[in-house]
């Protein structure tokens, strides 16, 4: 049986009729076309699919899609101006904290939600923020730098804080 | 077919558990769902969620305490001055848990609810003399935390009785208290064993009250009344540390999975008795303690 889910995703509007056990990740790729957040382990373990629910950092893999219901979801799709980058996004590049770029979009959904609370964080902030996002390429020094640098701009994005 | 319910208020939770054979609630669905991904067990064929119920997510301080809905999630634990100040063991297993995600999505009345003897709330719960409300159609019941737990993965709350508040109370001034784990990385990691502890000390430094858990040890986390017992009237020095230690030993009954061998646990059962009492009594000392949201004590030095 289906059920109707309406959830704000990106500051759009977005519906769909959905199985009880569907993930939001499967709604947020198959339904509703948003391919950054991706599936790695599938069981909360690798932070691939990281996506910000009402402002908090939400594994999607394992969140049932039905209880984002008038809820807001932001994805990596969701993050950058029309124009250009967000901080973060801009730090991952130019430090080199992307290589095959699997875990990107969960990573910077997981700096995005320490960044909009605390802008004044500390590598051991970042650490902590980041604990729940497997890298396999860059060894994780270039990512937390990037993370720092962007901390230190004041335009990490207030805009679209929660 | 599966079902899917998401009630607004929790009488009709409560009612949709009464009439519906097989319904199972989901809060974060941090253990429920991810067990499914995982393989472990498939999600229940009717899910009654509670994600649209504001009563289960109120936090009420009081005179006597403070009332933590069952959907009060990890994340806001962590955040909270008042509960780092006062129930600081709590705070400090909030913060451990999984990943910010995890936190952020999971809550109190599903840690305890999923009754695993490793879940990090059990034993500071149980060293602050937390008691939770199981709510049913027709009427309300008060158990401790200790009288919820059964064993690993259950609880003695009935297939109809939805935990909707956990209550803890306030602490007599000059109350410490601290949870330690040992685990093998700073985040995203699960107790080997962990001890809770809760100490008073009177004005010539000698015991007055004393609380200690385990976590990890035994089939629930469990409270050790001989240790407490041994602690009251002296100084908590080496001696009586490793008394505690002992008695904490004697009563562990810990298993060997992935994660540790019984021997292993049983022999660091004691190292994090010690940490967790010395950690207690040195926020008795200040009066209280802060430790930052997102640096949580930990029992190891390594780091990510």
């Amino acid at each position: 049986m289906r059920y109707p889910l309406n959830v704000t995703v990106n500051g759009l509007r977005a519906s769909a009729d959905v199985e009880p056990h569907r993930s939001l990740l499967s709604v947020l790729r198959e339904e509703i076309g948003l391919t950054g957040p991706k599936e790695g382990c599938d069981d909360s373990e690798c932070g691939a699919c990281m996506v910000l629910l009402d402002g908090e950092p939400v594994n999607a893999c394992s969140y049932l899609a039905l209880q984002t219901d008038g809820r807001a979801v932001t994805t990596v799709e969701g993050v950058a101006p029309a124009d250009g980058l967000h901080p973060i996004q801009r730090e991952l590049l130019a430090a080199g904290g992307v290589q095959c770029g699997f875990c990107t979009p969960g990573i910077v959904m997981s700096a995005k939600a320490l960044l909009d609370r605390n802008p004044d964080c500390d590598e051991d902030d970042v650490r902590h923020a980041l604990a729940g996002n497997l890298c396999r390429c860059t060894g994780y020094q270039k990512i937390i730098a990037a993370v720092l640098r962007a901390a230190r701009q004041p335009e990490h994005g207030p805009a679209d804080r929660p | 077919m599966s079902r899917y319910f998401a009630p607004g208020n929790a009488a009709e939770a409560a009612e949709l558990l009464r009439t519906t054979p097989g319904a199972r609630v989901v809060a974060g669905g941090t253990d429920l769902v991810v067990a499914a991904r995982g393989g472990k067990h498939p999600l229940p064929e009717v899910l009654v969620a509670l994600h649209r119920v504001p009563e289960l997510a109120r936090v009420r301080e009081t005179e006597a305490g403070i009332i933590l809905g069952a959907l009060t999630t990890h994340t806001w634990v962590e955040r909270s001055g008042l509960v780092r100040s006062r129930w600081s063991a709590l705070a400090d297993a909030a913060a451990m848990i999984g990943s910010p995600a995890t936190r952020s999505t999971g809550t109190i009345g599903g840690n305890l609810m999923n009754a695993s003897p490793a879940m990090d709330l059990g034993s500071p719960l149980l060293v602050l003399d937390a008691t939770v409300e199981l709510r049913r159609t027709g009427g309300t019941r008060a158990l401790t935390v200790a009288e919820l737990l059964a064993g690993p993965g259950r609880t003695t709350a009935a297939p109809d009785e939805l935990l909707s508040s956990v209550r803890i109370p306030a602490p007599v001034p000059g109350t410490g208290s601290a949870y330690i784990r040992l685990e093998h990385r700073r985040a995203m990691e699960i107790a080997i064993v962990g001890a809770a502890a809760a100490l008073r000390f009177d004005s010539r430094g000698e015991i007055v009250a004393a609380r200690l858990a385990l976590t990890a040890a035994a089939p629930v986390c469990l409270r050790v009344p001989a240790a407490e017992a041994g602690l009251l009237g002296r100084r908590l020095d080496a001696e009586a540390l490793a008394a505690a230690g002992r008695a904490a030993v004697a009563a562990v009954r810990p298993i060997s999975d992935v994660r540790a061998s019984a021997d292993y646990r049983r022999a660091m059962t004691a190292v994090v008795v010690a940490r967790a009492l010395t950690l207690a009594a040195r926020r008795a000392a200040a009066g209280s303690s802060v430790p930052g949201p997102d640096h949580p004590p930990t029992a190891t030095g390594s780091v990510q």
